[in-house]
């Protein structure tokens, strides 16, 4: 049903019609009103789901990895410094390959202090080995959330929902719940196949030597290569079953043919999808919004930038000392294309600057002017910093 | 599109407001955002929340830079720089304050109408809660929405004595600003806002 909703209560709604057998989760802006939601639906007896209240991110995540290697089906959710704290959860949930799903409301990571929305948290765990899918707006926010279980399940593998804090989780617009009985039919009831048993007892994060280490490492590569299809194929089934698509591996939006693509992720790419329905038919930009970060479609994008000669990337995160993080990816993916289009990287919006629609044309123009391979930050207001920081 | 920044400080319902007036413009089916800026999470700080209203998908996810309304639920933000930037030419601020219309437009030079907010909510709700007698003095001023709209999402959001009470507000603060001061057409903004 179509309400208006704030994200936040939403993703709330959206993990219940999922019917979670355990919710470990400790609160930090701006990821709290998603547990405060979860919270209530709990005490309202709309959910019935074990809610463990624990006094960590480090915690939430081990509960969470617990209850889903017992065969539950375990959410949790965080941001920034939560994220972080939890890191070496998140690498053991992954390495054991232990379906769940996390929500990260994006936040920028400290210091110096931010409570805001960039997407640094979620980037600093890419490598940890969950799949990472990023959201444009509360519609695929939801749609994500229910598609992530059954992600999780079909892979066994932990999903990352990203969804940008404040941008979204604390933006109310119209938003389609689906029905509990859509829902059902789309996420059966689970059985984790390794699932710990005293029936059918088994090891789970046992040490491995250097004679096993390689090949965990090797198949748990391959088994997020392998999970690209999974993600396609899943999205196009919530199309079948609700009429509406959450962006598979990566949308193209605008004119197929453009010579000039935009690339981004998260709720940016909202932004300039509008902006793009006004921008001159003269001058044909098109989007590519990126969803899938892990595992990495590099195959679609490929597919994405036929007949592309200049690619801007926009990311919401900073690798220092290199610069962009999926700038440098996107250009490993395209380098041994030919015609391969010339890659211009920026950041921006980090720590919560607004991201103004004259972004997109200053993005246009500052690429146009600058040089292939170069990477800037777009927003960044150098009067600000002395001589000598510039 | 129709875009509107409110302007509060922590505690005075500035989310809310934003989330009611949104949600009004849902209940007779039009499109919506409300969102809000934090500064320091604290009671007393300023707070900015933003509205859009439209007849087509909203997309756009940035802050409202140019807004055609201005809601400022403490008269004391009119003194902090930046709180009246970006009002669209034609534009109205609705201030909660014991100061009148016409001595705020002469000192502000804006098109201002004052509604004493905090009084009347002092008075009916038994405490300073300006945000719902500005929603119901907006949408008399502007007419952007019917009452009915704001009676609605009032009703999503409270129940029993707090929901009558809201809406005597609203019947008192409707009566406190003149029908139709700023009448607007929620499309004719349309161009504005895009080309902003």
């Amino acid at each position: 049903m179509r309400q208006a909703l704030e994200g936040s209560q939403a993703i709330a709604r959206a993990v219940a019609l999922c019917r979670p057998g355990v919710v470990a989760a400790y609160p930090i802006t701006p990821q709290t009103h998603i547990v405060e939601g979860i919270s209530k639906l709990v005490a309202d007896g709309v959910m019935d789901c074990e809610l463990v209240s624990v006094e960590s991110e480090f915690s939430a995540a081990s509960v969470a990895l617990g209850a889903a290697a017992a065969g539950s089906r375990a959410y949790t959710a965080s941001s920034s410094q939560g994220i972080m704290l939890m890191s070496e959860v998140l690498y053991n949930i992954a390495g054991l390959r232990v379906p769940m799903v996390l929500t990260c409301a994006n936040r920028a990571v400290g210091a110096p202090l931010s409570i805001w929305n960039d997407q640094q948290d979620s980037m600093a765990v890419r490598d940890a080995g969950w799949i990472q899918l990023y959201c444009a707006d509360n519609q695929e926010a939801v749609d994500t959330t229910i598609q992530a279980f059954r992600i999780a399940e079909a892979t066994e593998l932990p999903v990352m929902v990203c969804v940008d804090g404040f941008v979204l989780t604390h933006t109310m617009e119209p938003i389609d719940l689906p029905d509990q009985t859509v829902v059902d039919a789309f996420l059966p009831p689970y059985r984790f196949a390794r699932m710990l048993d005293p029936a059918r007892p088994i090891s789970l994060g046992t040490l491995v030597d250097p004679g096993w280490f390689t090949e965990a490492r090797h198949s748990h590569h391959h088994a997020l290569l392998k999970a690209l299809p999974v993600i396609e194929q899943i999205d196009r089934d919530w199309q079948a079953a609700t009429g509406r698509a959450a962006g598979g591996l990566l949308e193209v939006i605008g004119p197929a043919d453009a010579p000039t693509a935009i690339l981004c992720l998260g709720s940016v790419a909202s932004t300039f999808t509008e902006v793009l329905e006004d921008h001159p038919p003269g001058d044909p930009v098109k989007l590519i919004k990126l969803r899938a970060f892990r595992p990495f479609p590099a195959e679609a994008l490929r597919a994405a930038c036929v007949g592309v000669k200049t690619l801007i990337v926009l990311e919401r995160a900073l690798s220092p000392g290199l610069g962009g993080i999926v700038s440098v990816e996107v250009q490993a993916t395209l380098a041994t294309v030919p015609d391969a289009p010339a890659v211009h990287g920026f950041a921006a919006g980090l720590g919560g600057r607004d991201m103004p629609v004259e972004l997109l044309p200053d993005l246009l123009a500052a690429a146009r002017a600058g040089r292939p391979g170069e990477f800037t930050i777009a927003d960044v207001q150098l009067s600000k910093l002395p001589e000598e920081d510039r | 599109m129709l875009e509107i920044r409110i302007h509060g400080r922590g505690g005075q319902g500035n989310v809310v407001a934003a989330y009611l007036l949104a949600g009004a413009a849902f209940e007779v089916g039009r499109h919506c955002q409300a969102f809000p800026a934090f500064g320091a999470e604290r009671r007393g700080a300023p707070v900015t929340a933003f509205v859009r209203i439209a007849d087509r998908l909203i997309r756009r996810r940035n802050q409202v830079r140019t807004p055609a309304f201005l809601i400022i639920q403490d008269d004391s933000l009119l003194h902090v720089p930046g709180v009246l930037d970006g009002l669209l030419p034609g534009g109205g601020v609705l201030v909660n304050s014991t100061e009148t219309s016409e001595s705020l437009s002469a000192r502000l030079g804006v098109a201002t109408a004052s509604i004493p907010a905090t009084a009347l909510s002092t008075e009916i709700l038994g405490r300073p809660m300006p945000n719902v007698a500005l929603l119901a003095a907006f949408l008399t001023a502007t007419g952007a929405l019917p009452h009915e709209a704001l009676d609605k999402a009032l009703a999503h959001r409270f129940k029993g004595e707090v929901l009558e009470r809201n809406r005597a507000l609203m019947a008192r603060a409707e009566a406190s600003v003149p029908t139709g001061l700023w009448s607007i057409d929620v499309n004719e903004r349309e161009n504005h806002a895009a080309g902003a």
